[in-house]
C-alpha cells in the first residue's frame, strides 16, 4: 500500500458521488467550506466540485497560510532584512507575496540576502556557516509548521547557536474558524476539516463546532477520494441530523493529535493578545509568538519592527476570497491583472490559495460545466436512493 | 523510512518517491518509529505515522461503496424495462 495512488481511483469517485447524490434533499442547497488550502488545491487539481451534484457548494477557507499573512508583516520582515549583518530565511512560497514596496525578491535586488529554505532546520545549517551574520528565520504557517519551528529553536539552545533566531508568524486555526462561524456574511452546512493541522492538535478542538454551532466537521485528507468521503461523511451527518466531529483521514490524524509536537510549541512559544489576519482583520488569540524564556531567538525583540498597517490594494479582493464571500473569478482583477507571475494578492502566490489553484488548472468558468460521463452517475442517483447508505 | 542514523538518533533517511534523504524524527519518536514505516513529512520533520490498519479501513470502505456502485450497474444493464 502506498496510501496515494488507491485514493485517487476515478471508478471509486464516481460511486461516491452517486452515494452523495442520493442523499441531497431536493431544493435544498449545501455549503461546505474547506478550511485547508490543501484541500483546495486537491479540489481544482483534480476537478471535484465536477464530481458533485449542482446543490452542493465548496467554499474556499483561511486555511492558506501565505495567502493571510497581511502586508504590513512582508514589510515588518523586509525591514529586519535591511539591517545591517541579516541574513533571513523563509519558505518558498513567501518570496514572491507583495509588501507595500515589493516583494523579498525586489528586495534582495536592492541589496538584502533573503534565501529559501525547505526546512526551518535549514537555517541553523545557514548560521553554522556564517557565524558573522545573525540568521533570521521568518517562520510562517499553521499548527502544522509552528513544531518545526520550535524543534529548530529548541536545537539552537541545546547546540548554543547564538546567531539565529525568528521572526514568529505562526498562526492558529481554531480562532479562524470561529470568526467565520461569527461572520453574518456567510451561512455553511459544515466543514471539511484540515488534515495536516489536526496531525498536530488532534480532532478535539472542533467539538465547539458540532456543540455551539450545530455544524458537522469531518477532518479529511488530501486525496481525491478523501474529500469526496469526507463530503459524503457531512452529507450524512446532515440526513441523520447530526452534527459531530468526524475523523475520515484516520490512517494519519490521531484523535488526540501529535502530544510531543504540542509540547514543543508550549515550551517554546505563546499566544498573541490579537494578530491580523489579511481579510478577516485582528483576531484575539489567533497567533503565536516567541516566549520570554526563549526571548534570545526573538526576532521582534533582537530589531525594532515597524509594525505599520497596510492596506490591501484597492483592486485586491483577497479579503473576500479567503472569506469566503467571493468566488476567486469574482475578483476584478482575477486572470487580468492579478495572475501567479505578477500576483496582486496573497491568493494567487501559494499553490494553496484559491485564486492560484482556480488559475493554473484552468476552472474559471463561471457556469460549472460537467464531465459528460457523469450524467450516468446522476441518472442512476435516483435509483442509488433505494439503496441504504 | 529507510533508517535511523547511529550517529544522530533524532535523524532518519527517508525515501520520498525514488529522492533519498535525512528528516528529523524527533517529533514521532515517542510514539517509536522503525525502518519500513510510513511517515507524513513536512518541513524536513516526520509529522505522523501512517497507520496502515486505518488506511486498509477506509480502502475497504471505498471498496465497499464501489461494489454497490458497480453491482447497481449491472443490475441496470441486466434490466429489460418492456
Amino acid at each position: 500500500m502506498r496510501f496515494v495512488d488507491e485514493f485517487r481511483d476515478a471508478d471509486k469517485a464516481r460511486a461516491l458521488s452517486a452515494k452523495i447524490t442520493s442523499l441531497c434533499e431536493p431544493g435544498r442547497q449545501y455549503k461546505f467550506m474547506e478550511v485547508c488550502g490543501g484541500h483546495t488545491h486537491t479540489i481544482y487539481k483534480h476537478g471535484l466540485e465536477d464530481y458533485l451534484p449542482e446543490n452542493i457548494t465548496l467554499v474556499h477557507g483561511p486555511g492558506c497560510p501565505v495567502c493571510v499573512i497581511p502586508m504590513g508583516r512582508i514589510d515588518d520582515a523586509i525591514h529586519i532584512a535591511r539591517q545591517p549583518g541579516v541574513l533571513m530565511t523563509s519558505f518558498g512560497d513567501m518570496m514572491r507575496v507583495p509588501g507595500s514596496g515589493g516583494n523579498f525578491f525586489d528586495s534582495n535586488a536592492e541589496g538584502t540576502n533573503i534565501r529559501m529554505v525547505y526546512s526551518p532546520l535549514d537555517s541553523l545549517k545557514i548560521a553554522r556557516q556564517n557565524p558573522d551574520m545573525h540568521v533570521v528565520f521568518m517562520a510562517i504557517g499553521f499548527e502544522t509548521t509552528a513544531p518545526s519551528t520550535a524543534m529548530t529553536m529548541l536545537r539552537a539552545a541545546k547546540d548554543g547557536i547564538d546567531n539565529f533566531s525568528v521572526f514568529c508568524n505562526h498562526i492558529t486555526i481554531i480562532p479562524a474558524i470561529k470568526a467565520i462561524l461569527d461572520s453574518p456574511d456567510l451561512r455553511l452546512d459544515g466543514f471539511i476539516g484540515p488534515g495536516h493541522v489536526s496531525t498536530v492538535i488532534g480532532c478535539r478542538p472542533y467539538e465547539f463546532i458540532a456543540r455551539d454551532y450545530g455544524k458537522p466537521i469531518v477532518v479529511s485528507g488530501f486525496e481525491p477520494l478523501d474529500i469526496l468521503q469526507s463530503i459524503y461523511m457531512l452529507m450524512v451527518q446532515l440526513k441523520e441530523g447530526r452534527s459531530d466531529v468526524e475523523n475520515q483521514y484516520s490512517r494519519v490524524v490521531p484523535w488526540h493529535g501529535n502530544p510531543t509536537a504540542l509540547r514543543a510549541i508550549a515550551e517554546t512559544m505563546e499566544l498573541r493578545p490579537y494578530f491580523e489576519w489579511r481579510g478577516l482583520g485582528f483576531i484575539s488569540h489567533s497567533a503565536l509568538r516567541v516566549r520570554e524564556t526563549f526571548e534570545r531567538f526573538d526576532a521582534e525583540l533582537r530589531y525594532e519592527i515597524p509594525g505599520v498597517r497596510v492596506a490591501d490594494p484597492k483592486a485586491c479582493q483577497c479579503g473576500e476570497v479567503l472569506k469566503g464571500v467571493l468566488k476567486p473569478w469574482e475578483c476584478k482583477v482575477f486572470g487580468t491583472a492579478c495572475t501567479p507571475e505578477t500576483p496582486i494578492g496573497t491568493c494567487m502566490v501559494s499553490p494553496e490559495g484559491a485564486c492560484a489553484a482556480y488559475y493554473n488548472f484552468g476552472r474559471f468558468t463561471r457556469t460549472r460545466v460537467r464531465e459528460a460521463s457523469l450524467s450516468t452517475v446522476d441518472d442512476l442517483a435516483a435509483s442509488a436512493r433505494r439503496v441504504p447508505s | 523510512m529507510i533508517e535511523i542514523l547511529t550517529d544522530r538518533p533524532d535523524l532518519a533517511k527517508v525515501d520520498v518517491s525514488g529522492v533519498k534523504r535525512a528528516i528529523n524524527i524527533g517529533l514521532v519518536a515517542e510514539e517509536g518509529i522503525a525502518p519500513g514505516d510510513w511517515v507524513l513529512i513536512h518541513v524536513g520533520f516526520a509529522l505522523s505515522k501512517i497507520d496502515e490498519v486505518e488506511a486498509k479501513a477506509a480502502m475497504e470502505f471505498l471498496e465497499s461503496i464501489g461494489k454497490a456502485y458497480e453491482d447497481e450497474i449491472a443490475a441496470l444493464r441486466d434490466s429489460e424495462i418492456v
